[in-house]
């Protein structure tokens, strides 16, 4: 099989899900099974071009030219593999979850959520394998439309109005900023191609890049950093599979991918080092750190908590990519993979507690532990992973993140993240201490849905097992980084 | 003997609507005026085509009416400039009119047909004859006949809604003033210089190099009278309630047609005429039709954001696309002008489209189309409704449409000319595009209310979506457009830079 079918394929294939997911809409067993079924194979192809990347294979294709020097085309980077693999192999999971979750919640309109939820991972995979800024883009705002119909899933006043927050947010800011700085580049450099080592070196001024940054940075509103943040809150009103897969990995993920890739193929991070505009960056990833860590102490909420968790994650990747040191952006890089990893265990988790005993406050968790032992031991293997303790994987990114940090000299900055990782501890483990100390007098029924229990725990094992198998995933890191 | 027609075909792309609309005014027939109208723009596109070819060689057509030379006679000139917009101009009206019966069935009494399709065609030549005329005071006849025409259609409405009467009404009156002010600017330059032939005008404006007040007087009556007709803000009232409340398939013909061959008209005199006087051109476009394009396309988005009636919403952001136009016009180079004209080719089948699908939906839902009636269309209609979804991105600009290439293009141009606020103003009000279009979006598809689909009327949702594919097909290879309009500005700028 040529690589260039290989991209076809793996793109189109979430799309035949759609499809056939419709053709058949009234046999549900059927119906669900596509999701399972087109996760394998994309999860087969994706592990294909990951290990052809590590051995210097080239994979790219294309299609027409849109305009001057941009093409409709893709091309799998060293970055783009590793999304891809990551978004690829838990859709069989969230899948899998999802069949367990949405009759065991007895969700309506189940057909429309699992067409769009199989668009909203072609549209990733499309981000992770574009090959240049207008391809990625155009996904970008496929996926934010196809997650729109998930987000307002449950069409009551409450998810609808959340649905518009969603979308004001991410259509307007990529409108507002991320499409005029592609515009920028386009018109400066003639070319949005990703190059190893970057295309704006020599050709943009040196004394507009801090603009230019923080026009991406705010445009990719998916990487939802503050003040853009407030739609990952809000897009939990959403069914769990979707906050976990989605706003836990695909959407979220393919923000600071995109913000990644920027960084590292077009503005390069020797630029970066160079003109040193992106160190600004660095104290509002910072703020936005401590900020969302503290906002998730006083939320009571679980899926709320998580969602500010995720703002709080996904700015150690911002923050890894505004350092741009080689250790950082390999911490960054890592970061995708080791909080993807985490965090839909914790949203696997936390939808399983809503099915089997409809509890959605962590205040109401008391004495569940005992109830739910299985939930309750795979939250916790994902909770420990995203705080950075060893032997879980989510302690590699981190520790490559603080190296970075002191590499470029911000030693407060290494500082705050050991902060943070201790607010981690109280806010996330917190649901785990209540579930085990506290007794509740309150008669809950528990309801059976085994299948939401099954794929929190191979995640959360997941989260032990890579921690001894983390250079699996470097090899391909380290190409992401060009000295 | 069919050379005898080609060597007309200037002239008879213009006479010919006009006297097939004398022919079947009368008709009583339901389908004979339809069927002859067709045949008619049929034989218009044949014409256009090989104008379009004759172009291709020599670049330019003089055609002096009865063989009276210019500047005594007046004359038709085709060239690079105008021969894009003569193309599109043919296709659509001919889409447009494919279009139109089934509507013109539902919406107007049947014996009126063949009145209905005798303004058509009325409204379709004097339209063609504003493209094509080297002659400024040509131009105001043609002008009349247009508005003439279309404040007739307009009042067809009325049948539907008693309101299309006062809309009518109102843009006899400010359409009235317009044409005044542009008359009495005629005036003036035929006072000064002794002509009204474009070319020949600006040979006789010439020997006034130094400036005299009345020739300024006279441009600036002029170009205030091309403005309330092009209805460029703020002189833009009578266009809403008009585009609201005519006849669908009238709608779509004027929000695709009737402003833009005014916008057409209004920059070749800025760059064609108007050009001797360098420093009254930039100060017009400086301090007028800048700040006016850019309040446009604010105020436009603006007031469309609070729209319920949906053709009321789609005639408010056409005020701001018409913006988006004059600020690239008002640019003063090759960039400017000829993202100008890519957004006038884009915008022309971005609207029709739009007002087609909503047509459609004013048919089915037989009221007036409100936000609150397109509750379910989505599953209802939903061939209709994906064409509008895709005329509706297009206008946010997506990339793969031709709204983005448009975009891209205006930014360039801005780009060029450093003009950095306007490019946020440009993206924010993109971005508050979104609103407008999602409420219809959100209505249409995310509604509680479930309907099963129901049969969608092929003769009408075929020239929907021709329209529509030609939105993807421009969005994606956009070449034809590009170079059409790069003609354009060639032909404009050239004489500004000599």
């Amino acid at each position: 099989m040529s690589n260039s079918f290989l991209i076809i394929l793996g793109i189109i294939i979430p799309l035949f899900a759609a499809l056939f997911s419709y053709v058949c809409r009234y046999n549900n067993n059927l119906r669900d099974s596509f999701g399972i079924i087109g996760g394998l194979i994309t999860f087969v192809i994706s592990l294909k071009i990951f290990h052809g990347i590590q051995n210097n294979e080239v994979y790219q294709i294309t299609f027409f030219t849109l305009f001057d020097g941009v093409d409709f085309a893709f091309k799998v980077s060293a970055l783009g593999s590793i999304f891809s693999l990551v978004a690829s192999s838990l859709w069989i999971l969230a899948s899998i979850y999802t069949i367990g979750y949405m009759r065991g919640a007895g969700e309506k309109n189940q057909t429309r959520f699992v067409i769009f939820y199989s668009i909203a991972i072609h549209a990733a995979l499309a981000i992770a394998w574009s090959g240049n800024l207008l391809v990625l883009f155009i996904f970008y705002e496929i996926l934010t439309f196809s997650t729109f119909p998930l987000v307002g899933h449950k069409q009551n006043a409450e998810s609808q109005s959340a649905g518009r927050l969603y979308l004001s947010i991410l259509v307007g800011t990529s409108l507002i900023f991320f499409l005029p700085a592609i515009f920028w580049i386009w018109l400066k450099t003639g070319t949005l191609d990703f190059q190893d080592g970057g295309i704006l070196m020599n050709k943009f001024p040196a004394e507009y890049l801090s603009f230019l940054i923080a026009m991406l940075v705010f445009g990719i509103g998916k990487a939802a950093i503050m003040p853009i943040h407030r739609w990952l809150p809000a897009a939990m009103v959403a069914p769990t599979p979707v906050s976990a897969l989605l706003h836990a990995v695909a959407v979220v993920k393919a923000g600071v991918f995109s913000f990644l890739v920027v960084v590292v193929y077009i503005v390069g991070p020797d630029f970066l080092l160079q003109t040193k505009s992106s160190d600004w960056l660095v104290w509002l990833a910072c703020f936005t750190i401590m900020a969302s860590s503290i906002i998730a102490i006083t939320k009571d909420d679980l899926k709320a908590r998580l969602a500010y968790s995720t703002i709080s994650q996904l700015s150690y990747i911002i923050l890894g990519a505004a350092l741009a040191s080689s250790l950082a952006l390999k911490g960054a890089s890592f970061h995708i993979i080791t909080h993807a990893l985490g965090k839909i265990t914790l949203f696997f988790c936390a939808g399983a507690i809503y099915v089997t005993a409809h509890i959605k406050k962590v205040s109401d968790l008391k004495g569940m532990g005992y109830k739910l032992p299985l939930i309750f031991f795979a939250y916790t293997l994902g909770a420990l992973s995203i705080i950075g303790v060893p032997p879980f994987i989510g302690s590699w990114s981190k520790f490559y993140l603080i190296m970075g940090s002191i590499e470029r000299e911000f030693i407060i900055v290494a500082i705050i993240l050991g902060i943070s990782s201790l607010l981690n501890i109280y806010y996330l483990l917190q649901p785990v201490v209540i579930g085990f100390t506290q007794n509740s007098k309150k008669e809950i029924k528990l309801i059976k849905a085994p299948l939401t229990v099954w794929p929190p725990l191979i995640t959360g094992l997941g989260c032990l097992v890579f921690f001894f198998y983390a250079n699996y995933f470097l090899n391909n890191i380290s190409g992401v980084i060009v000295n | 003997m069919f050379d005898i027609f080609l060597d007309d075909a200037p002239a008879l792309v213009v006479v010919l609507p006009l006297l097939i609309s004398a022919i079947i005014a009368f008709m009583p027939s339901k389908i004979w005026p339809w069927i002859i109208s067709i045949i008619t723009l049929l034989l218009h596109l044949f014409l256009s085509l090989h104008l379009l070819k004759e172009i291709s060689v020599s670049g330019l057509i003089i055609y002096e009416f009865g063989n009276w030379e210019p500047p005594w006679g007046i004359s038709f000139k085709i060239d690079g400039v105008n021969i894009g917009l003569q193309l599109l101009f043919s296709i659509f009206v001919l889409v447009s009119t494919f279009y139109s019966r089934k509507i013109f069935l539902n919406e107007i009494d049947y014996r009126d047909s063949g009145k209905a399709y005798s303004l058509w065609l009325l409204a379709v030549g004097s339209l063609n004859g504003i493209i094509l005329t080297n002659d400024i005071f040509n131009l105001f006849v043609f002008l009349e006949i247009s508005a003439l025409a279309s404040i007739s259609l307009i009042a067809l409405g009325a049948g539907q809604n008693r309101k299309a009467l006062l809309a009518a009404f109102n843009y006899l009156i400010i359409g009235a003033i317009g044409a005044t002010f542009y008359v009495i600017g005629v005036g003036f330059a035929y006072a000064m210089t002794g002509t009204l032939n474009m070319n020949d005008l600006v040979i006789q404006l010439a020997q006034y190099s130094d400036g005299q007040l009345a020739i300024f007087a006279g441009m600036s009556f002029m170009l205030i009278g091309l403005m309330v007709k092009a209805a460029i803000f703020p002189v833009h009232i009578w266009l809403p309630p008009a585009y609201s409340y005519a006849p669908s398939a009238v709608s779509t013909l004027l929000a695709a047609l009737a402003t833009k061959t005014i916008l057409y008209f209004f920059v070749r005199l800025l760059y064609e005429v108007f050009i001797i006087y360098p420093s009254y051109l930039s100060l017009f476009l400086d301090f007028v039709l800048y700040p006016l394009s850019l309040l446009a396309i604010f105020i436009g988005t603006v007031i469309a954001i609070y729209q319920d009636d949906i053709k009321k919403l789609l005639a408010f952001s056409s005020i701001a696309q018409i913006g988006y136009i004059t600020l690239a016009f008002s640019l003063k180079d090759h960039s400017g002008v000829a993202s100008g004209f890519v957004h006038i080719f884009n915008h022309a089948l971005i609207k029709g489209g739009l007002f087609m699908a909503v047509g459609y939906f004013a048919i089915l839902y037989k009221d007036r189309v409100t936000l609150n009636s397109l509750k379910g269309f989505g599953y209802k209609y939903p061939i209709t409704s994906f064409a509008l979804l895709i005329c509706g991105l297009s206008l946010i600009g997506l990339p793969l449409t031709n709204g983005f290439i448009s975009k891209l293009y205006l930014f360039q141009a801005l780009y060029t000319n450093q003009m950095y606020l306007s490019i946020a103003l440009v993206a924010v009000s993109s971005a508050l595009a979104v609103v407008y279009f999602w409420k219809i979006v959100e209505q249409m598809w995310f509604s509680e209310i479930k309907f099963k689909s129901e049969k969608e009327d092929a003769y009408i949702y075929l020239p929907i979506w021709i329209v529509t594919i030609s939105i993807i097909v421009f969005g994606i290879y956009s070449t034809p457009i590009i170079e059409f309009s790069s003609l354009s500005a060639d032909y404009l700028i050239s004489g500004y830079q000599n």
